[in-house]
């Protein structure tokens, strides 16, 4: 009954090639765009922006940019923390040597320079895999934070090691610093994500994202019928490290405003964002979102219920939300190891038929 | 889409429930995670303090008061997702115990008026109310810290010529005295070495290597959680004499000394408060939150460093507040007037006795331009055998000569990047 084609006529190419080639499906996704920018702007609050859509918006890039590398390109990466915080430290730089550029390019261009510093750990790739090439990119992650602790002209030699983000405006409205409105980060943020996922979509279909996958499936049998591996895999490199580093901008610079780059940015960012990609779904980029949904979401439900609701201890539901997290990777890795985004597409399929199986 | 829904449904539900009359003390502690040792205890004491007020003395002027705890895992985004999550409940003073929070906390909590207690630790240069205006670090910080080990080695002899090796949690907090330490090194003429332990410190070997290799007179220890037992069984194993050794006030409790054994013997710690339970506060707590069944997590930390330490915390939250209560005249304070009762705070000989913590810490005046309080030092020592922390010196003055520069240079900088405008209210 839902997504069904029927009666769905392309006459043009470009109809024929969307996204969202079922009218219903495309309609939804209208939707839901519009809610995200014209309703919820208005029923934001510091809670909502700070405990959920911040971090759900900000994770979701990082997830799109991890999933293009490990999810598309098949380079299993555990340098995404580091990666981030490459992104932070570009824009905490940039920020505070040019202040009269608008911060919107310092985020474009702190990914930028992530794409650069993604494409040099990356050269690694060309030479090893799976395992041993996630042993590389941890290498990655660790000398990473060892540099922006090390070296002081990262954080402009403020004796504690921390940066923190001055007050930058986009329009005359404050979107970095603390005395912003909670409407105004989210929209600065959903922005980049919109624009992001957008990006991502249409590389992922094209020409670039079919090279990606061909090496991820066979990179024999890729380089055999003509894909450059080098390239292919470098550009994955550049694009994925690309989102992660303007998420590790607006991670600094809008959600917490100040960080110190060993406890933000450690192995455990890397963690989580793969967590993430491998919950919601590898190679897919509704799979970044609920994924990063799902990890976001999760704690702050268990909290609610835990101890507002149940009134249990505080550490209790801490500990229950380690072990209900790493069953459910458990669970995933097993049970579906598509992810969230497979569970969509069996509940599309089952949804075009209903109510008649048959 | 549903699951955004369904948070908000919740989240809504939480924003209508029904403001309470009491005061709202939030407690962002960490029972969980490499830090939980020390977090424990803190919250205990925390909890209990304000648990004895509202059951022997009805709450603070006759309102309850209310903790409210939650969990951080000494991690900032956790920080930060409670901070939003209390503040909205009417929260009066934050305490985060972490540095790193504070820092995240320090602009958030000013722009919503809100105090920020953070008691020996978070940024120094908060010390300078005319910058700070909603931060307070009294009675004492992380630089009087440095230069009370200092003070404390010149009373035991000469200190010119000697190496002192600085061990320190590399994070914004292990990093907050390298400055003081390299100015007294210059003006005393010592030698200072900086050894960096990385979160969360579980492995020291290789530093405690150069210092088996460097040979320093003395070693000062900034750390927290699981580094602070390591770095006394690495001690410990190197034979590093141990009454050369000496920790902040985070670095001295009983966690961090009990699993080396009697190797620990003679490890030293700064604190700013009494150490041990032999005061008649601690009679109280016994009768009316410990045999009521009222006391916090397992009830087993009462009279240990880190849960003096949070009662103190909490007696100075409480005093405050009735300080504020005093200036508006009125019970139910707002986290506005909260600051203002924190900044007219005086803590007198005469007013510890009568809470029955008779020269438990110093007494001193908070004002606009000193948030930081005298900044008085003491040192403890551990015995082994007996089991216990005691006090070996008195609270003494430390090299402010030194410090105020740092001081107000730093807060001066921290006004300019943030365009704050310097000068009491």
């Amino acid at each position: 009954m839902f997504y069904r084609e029927a009666g769905d006529f392309s006459t043009t190419y470009p109809q024929d090639s969307q996204t969202f080639p079922i009218r219903f499906d495309r309609y939804r996704y209208y939707l839901v765009l519009l809610v995200a920018i014209v309703v919820m702007p208005f029923v934001m609050n510091d809670y909502l922006v700070n405990s959920i859509f911040l971090p759900f918006l900000i994770y979701a890039i990082a997830a799109i940019g991890l999933n293009i590398l490990t999810g598309y390109c098949g380079q299993v990466s555990l340098g995404t923390g580091g990666f981030m915080a490459v992104g932070a430290y570009a824009c905490y730089k940039l920020m505070t040597a040019f202040p009269d550029v608008n911060i919107f390019f310092h985020v474009i261009l702190a990914g930028g320079i992530t794409a650069l510093v993604g494409t040099a750990f990356g050269l690694p790739s060309l030479r090893i895999k799976g395992f041993y090439l996630a042993v590389a990119t941890l290498a990655a992650q660790f000398f990473l934070v060892w540099l922006f602790n090390k070296v002081s002209w990262f954080y402009n030699y403020s004796a504690s090691g921390q940066i923190n983000a001055p007050e930058r405006t986009v329009f005359g409205i404050e979107v970095t610093g603390p005395n912003t409105e909670a409407w105004a980060t989210y929209l600065f943020c959903l922005v980049f994500t919109i624009g992001s996922a957008v990006i991502a979509r249409n590389l992922t279909r094209g020409s670039m994202g079919r090279q990606w996958m061909a090496i991820r499936d066979m990179d024999i049998a890729a380089e055999i019928i003509g894909v450059n591996p080098l390239k292919a895999k470098l550009t994955a490199f550049a694009v994925s490290s690309f989102f992660v580093g303007i998420s590790g901008a607006l991670f600094f610079a809008v959600y917490l405003g100040a960080v110190e780059v060993g406890e933000v940015f450690g192995i455990q960012k890397s963690f989580i964002v793969l967590f993430m990609i491998i919950i919601g779904g590898l190679g897919s980029i509704f799979g970044s979102f609920a994924g990063a949904a799902f990890l976001v979401v999760l704690p702050v439900i268990l909290k609610l219920v835990g101890v507002d609701l149940l009134g249990w201890p505080t550490d209790i539901v801490a500990h229950f939300n380690l072990v209900i997290v790493g069953g459910l990777i458990i669970v995933f890795l097993i049970a579906e190891p598509h992810g969230i985004a497979q569970l969509w597409r069996v509940a599309k399929e089952k949804l075009r038929l209903w109510p008649f199986p048959h | 889409m549903k699951m955004k829904l369904g948070t908000m449904a919740v989240a809504a539900v939480m924003a209508a429930s029904p403001v309470m009359a009491d005061l709202v003390f939030p407690s962002l502690s960490y029972r969980t995670g490499p830090y939980a040792a020390g977090g424990i205890p803190f919250a205990d004491g925390y909890a209990d303090y304000f648990t004895l007020l509202n059951e022997r003395d009805g709450g603070i002027g006759g309102v309850e008061a209310r903790v409210l705890e939650c969990e951080t895992g000494y991690n900032t985004e956790k920080g930060v997702e409670c901070y939003e999550s209390t503040k909205g409940q009417g929260a009066l003073v934050y305490q985060p115990l972490s540095t790193g929070i504070t820092y995240q906390l320090i602009p958030k909590a000013t722009a919503d008026d809100i105090p920020i207690h953070s008691m020996g630790y978070g940024r120094t240069s908060a010390a300078n109310g005319e910058v700070f205006s909603h931060v307070f670090n009294y009675p004492a910080n992380y630089w009087n810290g440095a230069s009370g080990a200092i003070n404390y080695l010149m009373s035991q002899g000469d200190i010119a010529g000697k190496k002192i090796a600085l061990v320190y949690h590399n994070s914004a907090y292990g990093k907050e005295p390298i400055r003081t330490l390299e100015e007294l090194s210059a003006k005393h003429g010592f030698e200072l070495s900086l050894i960096a332990v990385d979160h969360p410190g579980q492995e020291q070997k290789s530093q405690w290597l150069q210092i088996r290799r460097e040979r320093p007179d003395n070693v000062i220890m900034y750390g927290w959680g699981v580094m602070n037992q390591v770095a006394v069984q690495e001690a410990a194993n190197i034979r590093y004499p141990m009454e050369n050794f000496i920790g902040i006030w985070w670095s001295g409790s009983e966690n961090d000394v009990l699993p080396a054994g009697d190797a620990a013997d003679g490890y030293k710690a700064l604190t700013f408060h009494g150490v041990g339970s032999d005061f008649p506060v601690f009679d109280d707590i016994k009768t009316h939150v410990v045999d009521k069944g009222l006391a916090a997590g397992a009830g087993d930390q009462i009279g240990t460093v880190l849960y003096n330490r949070g009662l103190y915390a909490a007696m100075l939250a409480a005093e405050a507040a009735k300080t504020a209560q005093a200036i508006h005249g009125t019970a139910d304070i707002t986290p506005g007037m909260m600051r203002d009762g924190m900044e007219a705070l005086e803590i007198t000989e005469e007013k510890m006795a009568g809470l029955g913590l008779p020269g438990f810490g110093p007494s001193f005046n908070v004002s606009c331009e000193n948030h930081g309080g005298p900044g008085l030092i003491g040192m403890t020592q551990w015995d082994a055998s007996a089991g216990t922390w005691s006090l070996i010196s008195d609270f003494s003055a430390t090299d402010m000569d030194v410090i105020q520069p740092l001081i107000d240079a730093d807060s001066a900088a921290y006004a300019d990047e943030n365009g704050i405008e310097v000068g009491c209210k």
